[in-house]
Formats: C-alpha cells, sequence, structure tokens
C-alpha cells in the first residue's frame, strides 16, 4: 500500500517536473521571441526615420566592424552572471591586456623586419594577451572562489588594480605604431564579411556548445542555479568558479586584441563605458542576475539591438550623454518589463496549481 | 580588552598610525598643521558621501549613483539660481539642491524596493542615466561665477593656518555640516528602530519582515537620505572648489565604497559602524593624498586604490569565511 502510494508520488512529482520543463522552455523560448521582435522593430524604425542612410551597406558593415569587441565582453560578462555573480573587470583585463600585446609587437618588431618575424612576434602577442587575460580572471576567481570576497567587489577592485597597472605600465600615454598585419585583424574583411564579425562568431558558436553541450555547461547553469544543490552533487563550485572568471578573462583578452587592432593603438582607459553597456546587453538578453539563466542566442540580438540603436542616433545627431542616459533607461525599462512578466507569469502558474 | 584590540577599527586605527609615522619619516610636511588640515578638508565632500554610503552596505546594497546626483544636483542649482540671478543665503541652494537629491534618491528607491531589482544594477542604470542628461540637457560647461550666496560662503573658513613658505591652508565652515550628518547618523543607527530596521535588513531581509519592520519604507528612506545626502555634498564640492564642474565628482564613488569597506562595513549587509567608516576614510585621503609627499607619482592612484579595495574586503571575507568555519566545526563536533 505504501509502496503504491510512494510510487504515485513519485510519478506525480515527475509529472510536475515535466510541466516545469515544458514551462521553463515557453519562458526562455517567448523572452527570445520577444528580443528577436524588439531587434527587428528596432531595424525598422530606424531604417524609417533614415531611409537613405540606415539600410546602406556602408552602415551595415561599419556597425558588423564595431559591435563584435563589445558583443564578445558582453559573452564574458554573460558567463560570469550565470554563476551569480558578474565581472566589471572586463574592460580593465581588455585594456591590460592589449597594452601587453601592443607593446608586446613595438619592442620586438624593429623596422624592416621580415614577414616570417612579423608574424611570428603577432602570434606572440596573442599568446601573452590571452595569457594575460587568463591570468586577471583567475585572480578573480581565486579571490571570490577562496577568499569569498563578493564578485561586485572583486571585480570593482580589480577593475582599479587591472585599470591602474596599465597606467602605471604606459604612464597614462598610448601605445602606437602596430604592425599593418595586425591591424588587419580589426579592419580587414574576407570577402566582404568583416573580420570582427567573424571572430564574434566564432565565440558565440563555440560558447553556444560549451554552454549547452558539454557537462561545464551543464555544471555551470545547475551550480548559478543553486550552488548548495551543486555542491551536494559533487560539483567542486570553487573550481568551477575559478574556471568560469578565467573564461571570461579570456574573452576580454580576445575582445582587447580586436581593440587595439581597430584603433590601431592601445590605452589603458579605452572604452570605460563599455561595462555598463556589457551588462546592460546582458540583462538585455535575458540572463538572470542572480544566476543560472542565459543564453548566447540572447546576447547576439541584445548586441545587435543596441548596436542599430547606437548607429541610428549618431545619424540622427544624438550626443554621446544622450546616448548615456537612454542606456540607463533601457537597462531599467528591461529590468522592470522582465519582473512584471515572470510576476505575472509566476501568479498565473500558482492559480493553475491550485 | 582582547574584544577591542580584534576589532576592525583598532586594526584600521593601527594601520593609520602606523602609516603616519611612515610618511612623516620620509617627509616631514605630512606632520605640519597645514597639512593636517588640507588632509581634513578633502574629507568634507567623501566623509558626507561616505556616511550615505554607509547605510546603503549596512542595509545589505550598493550604490553607484551618488556622484552622478551629487553632479546633478550641484550643477543645476548652480545654472537655475544664476539664471534668476539669486541673491539670498545659501541655504536656499542647499534646500534647492537637497530636494532635488532626495527626489533622485526616491526614484532609485521606487526601483529597488517595487521591481526588488539588484542595487548595483538598478544604480548603475541611473548613474548614467542621471549623469547622460545632465550632460545632455542641463549643460556641460564649467561654472566658475558662482551665486552670490554661494561664493559668500565659499570664503566662511573657520581656522586659517600659514606656513613658513606662506602657503595658507584653511579649514572650511561645511566641516560643521559634516560633523552634524555624522552624530545625526550615528544617533539613527545606535538609538532608533528604523537604525536597527536597517541592520535588521542587512544582516538577514526574510527574518526583518518577519520581526515586522517595514521593508519597503525603510528603502525608501536609506535611498532617500543618500539622495538629500548627496545633494548637500554636491553643494559643498562646489563652495570648496569655488566653481561647479558637472563631471569632475564623476569616478569618485569607488573610493568611496573603497573606504567605508575598508571601515569594516561588510558589502553582504548587517554590519558596519560610523566610527569604522570614518577611519576607513581617513586611511583612504591619507593614501590618496600621502602618494606625493612620498615620491609616488600619481598614476599609482587607481593602483593603489584598486588594492586597497581587495585588501580591505579581502580581509574581512576571509575572517567571515573562516569563523563561519570554525562555527561549522565547534557544532558539528
Amino acid at each position: 500500500m505504501s509502496v503504491q502510494i510512494n510510487k504515485q508520488r513519485e510519478i506525480k512529482s515527475f509529472e510536475r517536473l515535466k510541466d516545469l520543463k515544458a514551462f521553463h522552455f515557453i519562458i526562455e523560448d517567448s523572452n527570445l521571441t520577444r528580443l528577436f521582435l524588439i531587434m527587428i522593430f528596432i531595424f525598422v524604425l530606424m531604417t524609417a526615420m533614415k531611409p537613405e542612410l540606415f539600410p546602406t551597406i556602408d552602415n551595415l558593415s561599419s556597425m558588423a566592424f564595431q559591435f563584435p569587441e563589445f558583443g564578445i565582453l558582453a559573452i564574458a560578462m554573460m558567463i560570469a552572471m550565470l554563476t551569480g555573480g558578474i565581472d566589471l573587470s572586463i574592460i580593465g583585463i581588455a585594456n591590460l591586456s592589449g597594452i601587453l600585446a601592443a607593446l608586446t609587437m613595438v619592442k620586438l618588431i624593429p623596422e624592416g623586419s621580415s614577414f616570417n618575424h612579423v608574424m611570428l612576434v603577432i602570434l606572440l602577442a596573442m599568446a601573452v594577451s590571452a595569457l594575460t587575460g587568463i591570468l586577471c580572471g583567475l585572480f578573480n576567481g581565486f579571490a571570490v572562489a577562496r577568499i569569498g570576497i563578493p564578485p561586485i567587489l572583486t571585480t570593482l577592485g580589480t577593475m582599479q588594480l587591472f585599470t591602474g597597472i596599465a597606467i602605471v605600465i604606459t604612464k597614462g600615454t598610448a601605445v602606437y605604431g602596430l604592425p599593418a598585419q595586425f591591424s588587419y585583424i580589426g579592419n580587414g574583411t574576407l570577402w566582404i564579411l568583416p573580420i570582427p564579425l567573424m571572430i564574434f562568431i566564432v565565440f558565440a558558436a563555440i560558447f553556444t556548445v560549451i554552454l549547452h553541450k558539454t557537462s561545464f555547461g551543464l555544471k555551470l547553469y545547475m551550480m548559478g542555479t543553486n550552488p548548495t544543490a551543486s555542491r551536494f552533487s559533487g560539483i567542486n563550485n570553487a573550481v568551477m568558479l575559478m574556471k568560469t572568471y578565467m573564461m571570461s578573462g579570456l574573452l576580454a583578452a580576445f575582445s582587447g586584441l580586436i581593440i587595439i587592432a581597430r584603433t590601431n593603438s592601445a590605452k589603458a582607459d579605452y572604452g570605460t563605458s563599455y561595462t555598463l553597456q556589457a551588462l546592460l546587453v546582458a540583462v538585455m538578453a535575458g540572463v538572470n542576475p542572480n544566476g543560472g539563466f542565459g543564453k548566447v542566442t540572447g546576447i547576439v540580438f541584445a548586441v545587435l539591438t543596441l548596436q542599430f540603436l547606437s548607429s541610428g542616433f549618431n545619424m540622427l545627431h544624438f550626443s554621446n550623454f544622450f546616448k548615456d542616459f537612454v542606456w540607463g533607461a533601457v537597462l531599467l525599462i528591461v529590468m522592470v518589463t522582465n519582473y512584471i512578466i515572470n510576476h505575472s507569469k509566476k501568479k498565473v502558474s500558482k492559480n493553475t496549481n491550485k | 580588552m582582547k574584544k577591542i584590540l580584534s576589532t576592525n577599527e583598532f586594526l584600521v586605527a593601527l594601520i593609520i598610525i602606523v602609516l603616519s609615522i611612515i610618511i612623516g619619516s620620509k617627509n616631514s610636511v605630512f606632520f605640519t598643521a597645514g597639512n593636517l588640515i588640507d588632509l581634513l578638508r578633502s574629507g568634507i565632500v567623501m566623509g558626507i558621501f561616505a556616511i550615505g554610503v554607509l547605510i546603503v552596505i549596512v542595509s545589505g546594497g550598493i550604490d553607484v549613483s551618488f556622484t552622478a546626483i551629487a553632479s546633478f544636483c550641484m550643477y543645476t542649482t548652480t545654472k537655475v539660481l544664476n539664471y534668476y540671478d539669486f541673491q539670498g543665503s545659501v541655504l536656499i541652494a542647499f534646500v534647492l539642491a537637497g530636494a532635488m537629491g532626495l527626489i533622485l534618491g526616491l526614484i532609485n528607491a521606487t526601483f529597488i524596493s517595487f521591481f526588488k531589482l539588484p542595487t548595483l544594477i538598478v544604480t548603475l542604470g541611473t548613474a548614467s542615466m542621471y549623469s547622460g542628461f545632465l550632460l545632455a540637457f542641463v549643460g556641460v560647461r564649467e561654472i566658475s561665477n558662482l551665486p552670490a550666496g554661494m561664493s559668500k560662503f565659499a570664503k566662511m573658513n573657520i581656522l586659517k593656518v600659514t606656513s613658513e613658505n606662506g602657503v595658507v591652508s584653511s579649514l572650511h565652515f561645511s566641516i560643521l555640516i559634516l560633523i552634524a550628518v555624522v552624530i545625526i547618523t550615528w544617533l539613527l543607527l545606535r538609538y532608533t528602530m528604523l537604525g536597527r530596521g536597517i541592520y535588521a535588513i542587512g544582516g538577514d531581509r526574510v527574518a526583518a519582515e518577519r520581526a515586522g519592520f517595514n521593508i519597503t519604507a525603510i528603502q525608501f528612506f536609506i535611498y532617500g537620505f543618500v539622495g538629500l545626502l548627496s545633494g548637500i555634498a554636491g553643494i559643498v564640492h562646489t563652495t570648496l572648489m569655488r566653481n561647479s564642474n558637472p563631471v569632475n565628482l564623476l569616478g569618485m564613488e569607488l573610493i568611496v565604497i573603497a573606504a567605508v569597506v575598508l571601515g569594516g562595513a561588510r558589502i553582504t549587509g548587517g554590519h558596519g559602524t560610523v566610527l569604522g567608516t570614518l577611519l576607513g576614510l581617513f586611511l583612504v585621503i591619507i593614501m590618496n593624498n600621502s602618494l606625493i609627499l612620498l615620491g609616488v607619482p600619481s598614476y599609482w592612484q587607481r593602483l593603489v586604490i584598486g588594492i586597497l579595495i581587495l585588501i580591505g574586503t579581502g580581509a574581512t571575507a576571509y575572517r567571515t569565511m573562516r569563523s563561519s568555519r570554525q562555527l561549522h566545526r565547534n557544532s558539528v563536533g
């Protein structure tokens, strides 16, 4: 008798789980659908406002050069937020690793070097940058996981620390004179596709696979949803955290490489508004600041939406300050909308459960 | 005695003393009355900010919008008073800026309390909005001719010291404002039910709610109070600088947060004292102002601040982690 009841209970709870899963899928999907529609809407709106400028090949290609660096930063922000943390130091990491890479190239390539030598040094510079990113990420991860400093404060501090190191190295000046072969990464095209765009596509694909097809991704989502549960199911949360922040640092370093290649210089205080914008993209993409939810697809839609808005504003001659105002407002509006939608859904599901 | 020795305040005070001795032995200028007055003077605005940040952190939140609020209030106030060619007392400037700050703070509170959004994200968003609005619609140019009341207030010094080489250091009247703010907040946190409520929310939100604290009201108070303080700090800053610049306060928020955290306030909420905050602030100011006395170039400043934040937070975080492990061990064994 009791066995039967238990079985029944099991079946019931299993069904509820299935319900929850199906339900969850719809929420996530409707989020993405909504985001996709917003993106199309902004594109159409800007096209309607500036039909002679906005939908042109020139503008589309210049947008394709601009957004990748910052799309990659947004992915870096996202994976830190999946753990329930945040990474405010990404732009600091990007600039520091960019400066070290730029210095490597400037110092090791005398004038009139052979093509092979230049290529070799470029590869070395990339390795330097990647290593810097990983080390910075490891530092963040160690401080969060082993010392127990909350991620906000850790990365607030390391943002100052990394930028500070970059300023001390350069004494606050910019590093110029990168080899032409290197700036091809930031300004070149393969056929008609800008290289930064292709790099972004590659990273977006890699991280989609990592997050959804590997056990690492599964563990990451699980830890973000419930750290206690993941600990008791045998996941080493501390190691997971360190790995995640290292990945975030590595992504930031690659973004830094694109930045210095595109602007052909490296500077300690480049792109300070990117932190807020990366956070904005992640939140818009439906990444939950408390951890556990978020998809790369969402990041792609959100980053494109912001790029359309930003280019459109430029064409309408809005000032950069006005853009700051709009970014802040959009961030808050998106958060409030998500809250209201999730809240009303929760209420509905509660009622149906009764 | 052991209890006093192990408090965070004692530790910070010890570091301050050691640091002062080191700096003083390297450069005798440090211990002159003039330098000490300069240190105090540069701590006035940061001190008012720090008290506001303390309350937010004790309640378990974080606010990065206060410098944007202060810039908004001081610049708009100066512009409005100049526009009407206002000749009256500086009090009106304080009331105007304070009221504006209060409103902006309450906007923060609305997002935080009604929509339960993370405080960092809300204040990052509103900071961008406030400063963006200010620079896009109110103005970007520095105003150097202040309204009559404010420039008269700027000359109100309570103490003046002339050093041997003729450099005049003066302690401005607004240090009294800081002292008043400190005393009021200390009384508030220590002796009122509201203060208990702020600690309670930071310690355990759900428990505070069950215990009957009105979380919404307390949060509105906290962020409104921070806004009000920021508005006042903005006017003090303007009068001390004798001009109104819409951008030169922006970016200061991290130093202030670092000072409060160094002073022993825990970012997870529930812990923090006014005394600790003042000590932490003093430590940061000494570090900030004395790098030059030690012969360190000023571009080291960011790095030093980063290290300060990490050490300050790391020390408390590590201690909390260890004590919770100890607790665990004791309860198991």
